[in-house]
């Protein structure tokens, strides 16, 4: 490696923040500059100033005067993470006519004062990382971002509360939604709850409005029972190709009579949508209120496709809508923008064994007891246990269920608390049994919330804090025979107890979606440890995702309430449109190049692309990048085993000059400059 | 031809080497005997008789072209490096060794003690009395023997003197060789010009995967496995199956000789343009095709890899990032 040959011309200035006391606490900031002034001269530092907020206006304008006063042809500012303000210096050096990618932001925060207490040694610290910046800075070169259009169209995938929201934000601004469901209709998890907290809305009365209007409106394209296959493209283009399933139903011609489903002679537990509390038909739409009305049949349950015979739905629907020789669709769209709305999966308490799910029949999970609670469930709202017809005197209702809990999920499940008091408030107003909550914490945080865990208290409710070690048929006590007995520590009264109840209710936690890593993979975006999308900022960014052109919306980003879901698909909506809005967008240029003529076709680097930007020509025997999609993780520029794919604005001669910055000799310095390692010592 | 009408100079040494640079030139077959035409052969211990006074006697800058094969392992290489810089006008660091320390560089992972030990005193050789190489020794008839110092840390060429020209290869291949001598002949006659300073010559730009007619797919590893346990697919990759194979980070330039033979490449042709770690670079590509998320199961994989060091580094250490082991660098 040989220093580039413009060296002497360069000027840099180095800018020190103090941020506060954030760095200045820790690092001697007034040495660090004068330092990089005196003993970075031979380096190209023309001038190194300290400044209390860098990152305010005076802070950036003292670097834009610089630029213009003294010539400055490269900027190194020493203060907090690229991830913070590295656009923020950029934009001042572009506003002075330098090309923003001519300034370095080196972290003498998150990597110096805030992980060291030492002042002495955070200060040499922070002159090896100053001098880390100067160097990679001197090889840095002019970079012009890349702009590509923005298609209009948008695809939501998922249809549930998040789902609809953003379609019908977006669709109501004039721009084209296609919405993907894989069930037979939209709606989602909130169409099969009862009520809402903490105001009780009955759910279907505030969700089949919306659902409606996904259906009308002019700008929304629905495809049920349909997946999405495969996605191409990139932020702006998007490629997307979805597997429309057979419905075996002519949907022209079918007016969504339900006569078929009356008809069908096959009935299905189902697992769906009833939670296994009811049955549906082997023709079927999930619920009355379903949009789109048009059923779907179950192949796998219909008699017809199994034994070839039957066909009465045939025989009686009166626009003869049924074709059993639909096939399967593949429909590929155009779209701009994505938004992920897939949602979760209820935590399955048979993992918990002593709780006695799966075992004990009248132990419910929270989403059979809203199937129990909904007057158009199976029992038509009856709270009724297993048999069908008794209504429990007693009722436990158990909460954490699978949440804050280090064999299961450590995270908290946000809904848990408020569903279980909600539960607690319909047993009590429908049955007039004693119901206990067992809790951990009661965790009511937003608005109302509170107020109504009061209205559950003052209703009479008992509540217990301790988490439930057990619950069992197994009688040992008096009065405990034929009832369900939950054993929990009491840890206000500080003693184990036995609670004889006739019900329990898991108040069971949100799960990522069993599928929600192969779906990531799918849109080339991240998931957590845990299975929840990761978002581009937990707080600054939190619909947006590291892919440009992709955002997630409601529970699939992590456990939220309805409320905070409907925030966030319209979040997702506005960003989405604002993007529609600029008509195209300027793509940040760090991208890897692959060099034609160096690279020989290994194919190492083709399935390591986490944006699926790689492309491999067969003809030619070469792999090439495709800038558009890259988004400059640096992945295949790390294995590339030719050294053939190179990163703008991470070459190796950058980051080898960063190093060789961060190691050089003289640092602390007794006079004599700084000098690079392998200048000073012969080997 | 030289002002003189005398033929221009040739030479040829080996350092730390093992004599098989010397055999690939032979190998070049008639067209020796250009080289004999065509140039006068001054300087080829392994050819002809000659002292190292002689050089020294030589002006400076006579010899016209010197291939200088083999590592710096002793002051003896190293003093030769500079007496043929000194006479030479072009010198190419010739083969593995003198690129990037080959084999003998191997020899960085442990200390100069240790390797003595296994010479001097393994299973093999015992000569009863304990001795070992003494750089200078007194001799009972009054007179002081000096021997070579041997170095802690091998070193390539470059890293003792400046090279115009490096031409790789474990052997370099002969006709490489053999065009690298045509293109010196033709620019001695001013019909070709010499490549710019500093170049790589007698190889090619990308690596070896380029040469080599094996299909290639996107890369899965779930297992290593030694060429000798296996029968590989004879049209598929290499490393595809599971053989470390060193082709994609390897220069080609050998017309993926290796992989055609059924063997997998060992990386002789050394880095590809622009690469400063050859090891690292392969390590990291290797690792990045491991076709598991679970660390037991990438351990159990990459435990497959007999010789993690030998393998990776097998011609580079020398002239890698690292160059040594931590014992070669320390002083004992």
């Amino acid at each position: 490696m040989t220093s580039p040959a413009n060296l002497p011309e360069e000027r840099i200035g180095v800018y020190v923040c103090h941020c506060g006391s954030n760095i200045a606490g820790t690092v001697d900031v007034e040495d660090v500059a004068q330092w990089a002034a005196g003993r970075l001269k031979h380096r190209g530092v023309v001038i190194a100033r300290d400044y209390k907020f860098m990152c305010s206006s005076l802070g950036q304008e003292m670097i834009e005067k610089d630029i213009k006063e003294l010539g400055l042809t490269r900027v190194v500012v020493a203060a907090c993470s690229p991830h913070l303000h590295e656009n923020t210096f950029r934009t001042a050096c572009k506003r002075a006519g330098l090309n923003p990618y001519l300034c370095e932001l080196v972290s003498i925060r998150e990597q110096v004062s805030w992980v060291h207490t030492d002042k002495v040694a955070a200060t040499e610290k922070s002159k090896a990382v100053v001098s880390g910046g100067v160097e990679r800075v001197l090889w840095h070169e002019p970079l012009e971002p890349l702009r590509v259009p923005i298609h209009p169209a948008t695809l939501i995938v998922g249809g549930g509360i998040a789902g609809i929201q953003a379609a019908l934000e977006i669709a109501d601004g004039g721009s084209p939604v296609y919405i993907v469901e894989r069930e037979p209709s939209i709606g989602g998890h909130m169409a099969q709850f009862d009520k809402t907290f903490p105001t009780l809305d009955c759910a279907a009365c505030i969700l089949t409005p919306r659902m409606v209007s996904v259906g009308t409106h002019p700008n929304i394209t629905m495809l049920t029972w349909s997946e999405v296959t495969k996605v191409d493209g990139y932020v702006g283009n998007f490629t997307v190709t979805v597997c429309k399933k057979a419905r075996y139903v002519n949907t022209d011609l079918c007016n969504g009579c339900a006569v078929c489903q009356d008809k069908c002679p096959k009935k299905i537990v189902d697992e769906v949508f009833e939670a296994g509390l009811g049955y549906r038909k082997a023709i079927y739409t999930p619920f009355a209120q379903a949009v789109p009305k048009f059923p779907v049949i179950d192949r796998e349950n219909c008699t017809y496709f199994q034994k070839g015979t039957c066909r009465a739905c045939e025989k009686f629907c009166p626009t003869g809508a049924i074709d059993f020789n639909q096939q399967d669709e593949t429909i590929t769209l155009q779209v701009g923008n994505i938004i992920l709305a897939t949602g979760y999966d209820l935590f399955d308490p048979r993992r918990i064994p002593h709780y006695g799910y799966g075992r004990l029949a009248n132990v419910f999970t929270s989403l059979e007891f809203e199937r129990l609670s909904n007057a158009a469930g199976p029992t038509n709202g009856k709270i009724v246990l297993r048999d069908g017809v008794t209504e429990p005197k007693s009722v436990g209702i158990i909460h954490c269920v699978g949440s804050r809990d280090r064999n299961y999920n450590n995270y908290c499940s946000v809904i848990c608390c408020m569903q279980g008091l909600k539960f607690a408030h319909l047993v009590k107003e429908r049955t007039g049994a004693t119901v206990f909550n067992f809790y951990i914490d009661m965790r009511t945080a937003a608005k109302a919330y509170d107020e109504f865990y009061q209205r559950v208290l003052e209703e009479g409710t008992l509540f217990i804090r301790g988490r439930v070690a057990e619950v069992t048929d197994a009688a040992r006590l008096h009065g405990e025979e034929g009832k369900l007995i939950i054993q929990v520590e009491d840890t206000l009264a500080s003693k184990q107890r036995r609670i004889p109840v006739d019900m329990v209710i898991l108040s069971a936690g949100l799960q990522p979606r069993r599928d929600a890593k192969a779906v990531a993979k799918l849109f080339g975006i991240s998931c957590s440890a845990d299975g929840w999308y990761i978002e581009k900022h937990p707080k600054l960014d939190p619909v947006a995702t590291m892919t440009e052109g992709i955002f997630i919306a409601g529970c699939v980003q992590g456990p939220k309430d309805i409320p905070s879901t409907v925030v966030q698909g319209a979040a997702a909506a506005a960003r989405v449109l604002g993007r529609i809005q600029q008509k195209e967008i300027a793509l940040e240029p760090v991208r890897a190049s692959i060099n034609q003529d160096r690279c020989s076709g290994c194919r190492i680097c083709n399935n390591l692309c986490p944006y699926s930007a790689i492309l491999f020509h067969e003809d030619r025997m070469v792999s090439e990048v495709n800038p558009a999609l890259c988004q400059g993780c640096g992945t295949c520029v790390a294995a590339c085993p030719a050294g053939a794919i190179s990163g703008t604005g991470f070459s190796n001669e950058q980051i080898l000059a960063q190093l060789e910055g961060l190691l050089m000799l003289n640092l602390d310095g007794d006079g004599r400059m700084p000098v690079k390692v392998r200048e000073a010592v012969a080997i | 031809m030289s002002e003189n009408g005398a033929k221009p100079k040739f030479a040829m040494y080996w350092a730390a080497a093992c004599g098989g640079c010397e055999i690939a030139v032979l190998n070049i077959h008639e067209k020796i005997l250009d080289v004999d035409a065509n140039f006068d052969v001054v300087f080829w211990p392994v050819a002809m008789d000659a002292k190292y006074k002689d050089v020294e006697a030589m002006p400076d800058e006579s010899i016209t072209l010197c291939l200088f094969n083999g590592a710096i392992r002793n002051s003896e290489n190293e003093e030769m490096a500079h007496l043929l810089r000194r006479k030479s006008k072009i010198l190419v660091a010739f083969g593995s060794c003198a690129c990037e320390g080959c084999i003998p560089a191997l020899a960085n992972l442990t200390t100069p003690e240790a390797i003595f030990e296994a010479a001097y005193a393994g299973p093999t050789t015992d000569d009863g009395h304990d001795i070992r190489p003494q750089p200078e020794w007194a001799a009972p008839e009054g007179i002081m023997l000096h021997l070579p110092k041997f170095y802690r840390v091998v070193k390539t060429l470059d890293q003792v003197v400046p090279v115009d020209y490096t031409m790789p290869g474990c052997p370099p291949e002969s006709h490489q060789i053999g065009a690298v001598v045509d293109l010196v002949i033709k620019a001695l006659h001013g019909e070709a010009d010499l490549p710019p300073a500093g170049a790589v010559i007698g190889a090619g730009g990308s690596t070896v995967c380029d040469e080599c007619k094996r299909a290639r797919n996107e890369k899965k590893i779930n297992r290593f496995v030694r060429i000798q346990h296996v029968k590989p697919d004879p049209a598929l990759c290499l490393l595809e199956q599971g053989i470390l194979c060193s082709g994609p980070a390897t220069r080609s330039g050998c017309t993926a000789l290796c992989p055609a033979a059924g063997a997998p490449c060992v990386g002789c042709y050394g880095p590809a343009e622009g690469v400063l770690d050859y090891g690292a670079r392969l390590m990291s590509a290797v690792a990045s095709v491991i076709d598991s998320t679970q660390p037991e199961e990438i351990e159990r994989i990459l435990d497959g890899i007999p010789d993690p060091a030998g393998s990776f580094y097998r011609f580079n250490l020398g002239g890698s990032l690292l160059r040594a082991g931590k014992p070669a660098w320390s002083k004992q």
